[in-house]
């Protein structure tokens, strides 16, 4: 299967298999309007099964996203159909509205203006945690 | 501005001083009387509470100041809808310092982001209460002297028992002290207490047999099943029996055992142990007061009131 190449835009490479759903929704990629491409299970050495996300288009991506959803991604920035720049999300500190807290005894649950933010608890195991009631994400 | 939220917002140093200040309180009660004239503590409780309560209104009155508040939510604003970083930016309008037990865990923490006078958290649902950890800690310290060494069996209801999770906290930063944790399989630990344990490399053990490790324990720290933690009234009547504490059981104790308790309880202590000299909650009760009182000398103090 091959997806035209990319004159200007984006590649988000190494993706874990299954995932790139869902860094489409949390990236809210379904608001661009320019070519996207989401390639699942595609075969990698590296990976043994990788997922890849196109953009047609350089944009902004939210990186506390990319870094909580999916940490060991890179991400190509091509430019007249050159690869210009190539870098890898860290693991942020907190996570401002990308998550909500699921604990039903939390604040959050009844005061709607507070905004959902979580801490990074653990950053080996990659833990985060309500900064509010504490409970896992 | 300094608030009290989690027990981890003091060092194991200031601890220290507010036991030391405690014990003077104790030792002295007429040099404090009058610390906190003219000062007022709002007593915010959104959940009905008896002994916090009126251990934080006994305390400021004890220094000399006075409690304004409300102790049921269904008598704040909040029952008309204002959230809990205006009531407190209202409460800061009157009083001098406030203390807040609510039903949703993370409220006090909200109220102290927003917040111009110090806030304690008086407990906030199932996740912390600091101050029953103060409690907690001055009771040890008084009956046993030290924190270092010793083996603390937490029995009962160990995954709301917000008690519990806070004083697990505080004592992992002592030295070599030993966590029994004695609950049913449906009421253990949360995994972010264990993993705190297991972080700090400390020893702790899990069972659901209190008979078996009884021998063991320098403090028996027991708890409540608390229904109003349950969503399903039919779990909680089969979990609520899970541990009574009776002389009985008490016969393979350590002699120099002490039994806490944050009280209220309901049946999981037997009224006759309240005779044995290793039962400690209603002294335990006696020092919440005066913990408290070295609390809030502490932060008006550093809040320049």
């Amino acid at each position: 299967m091959t997806i035209d190449s990319i004159k200007n835009g984006i590649v988000i490479d190494h993706i874990p298999a299954g995932k790139a759903m869902l860094l489409y929704q949390y990236l809210k990629l379904d608001g661009l309007e320019c070519s996207v491409a989401l390639l699942k299970n595609v075969p990698s050495k590296k990976m043994g099964r990788k997922d890849i996300i196109k953009l047609d288009e350089v944009i902004d991506l939210n990186w506390d996203v990319l870094g909580y959803l999916a940490p060991d991604c890179t991400v190509n920035i091509i430019r007249e159909g050159e690869e210009v720049e190539k870098k890898r999300p860290e693991l942020p500190e907190r996570l401002v509205g990308v998550i909500a807290c699921k604990n039903p005894r939390c604040i959050t649950t009844i005061e709607q203006e507070l905004p959902h933010i979580f801490k990074l608890a653990n950053r080996q195991k990659g833990t985060y945690r309500c900064l509010y009631c504490e409970s896992k994400a | 501005m300094r608030h009290l939220i989690d027990i981890l917002d003091l060092t194991t140093a200031e601890i220290d001083e507010l036991i030391e200040t405690a014990n003077d309180i104790i030792q002295n009660p007429a040099a404090y009387a009058h610390k906190c004239e003219g000062k007022k503590l709002a007593a915010l409780f959104f959940e009905p509470s008896t002994r916090t309560r009126l251990s934080f209104e006994a305390a400021m009155y004890e220094l000399g100041g006075h409690v304004i508040g409300f102790s049921d939510a269904g008598n704040s604003s909040s029952a008309k809808g204002e959230s809990v970083a205006d009531t407190i930016k209202m409460i800061g309008c009157y009083a001098d310092i406030a203390a807040m037990r609510h039903f949703k865990e993370g409220a006090p923490l909200v109220a102290a982001m927003r917040s111009d006078i110090p806030v304690i958290n008086a407990g906030d649902g199932g996740h912390n209460h600091p101050t029953q950890t103060l409690t907690d800690l001055l009771t040890i310290k008084r009956e046993k002297g030290h924190f270092d060494g010793l083996t603390v069996g937490f029995c009962g209801d160990l995954k709301f028992g917000r008690t519990v999770h806070s004083l697990i906290t505080a004592l992992s930063r002592y030295e070599n002290i030993k966590f029994v944790l004695i609950s049913p399989q449906e009421l253990k630990v949360p995994s972010y207490v264990k993993d705190l344990l297991k972080d700090k490399g400390l020893t702790y053990k899990q069972t659901t047999d209190l008979d078996s490790v009884m021998p063991e324990l320098d403090i028996l720290y027991m708890t409540r099943v608390q229904r109003e933690r349950f969503f399903n009234e039919e779990e909680y009547l089969r979990l609520k029996d899970s541990y009574i504490l009776t002389p009985e059981k008490l016969k393979t104790a350590k002699e120099d055992l002490r039994i806490l308790h944050p009280l209220p309880r309901v049946n999981e202590i037997a009224v006759a142990v309240d005779d044995d000299p290793r039962a400690c909650y209603f002294r335990q009760a006696l020092n919440g007061k005066f913990i408290r009182m070295a609390l809030i000398l502490k932060l008006l103090e550093e809040a320049g009131k």
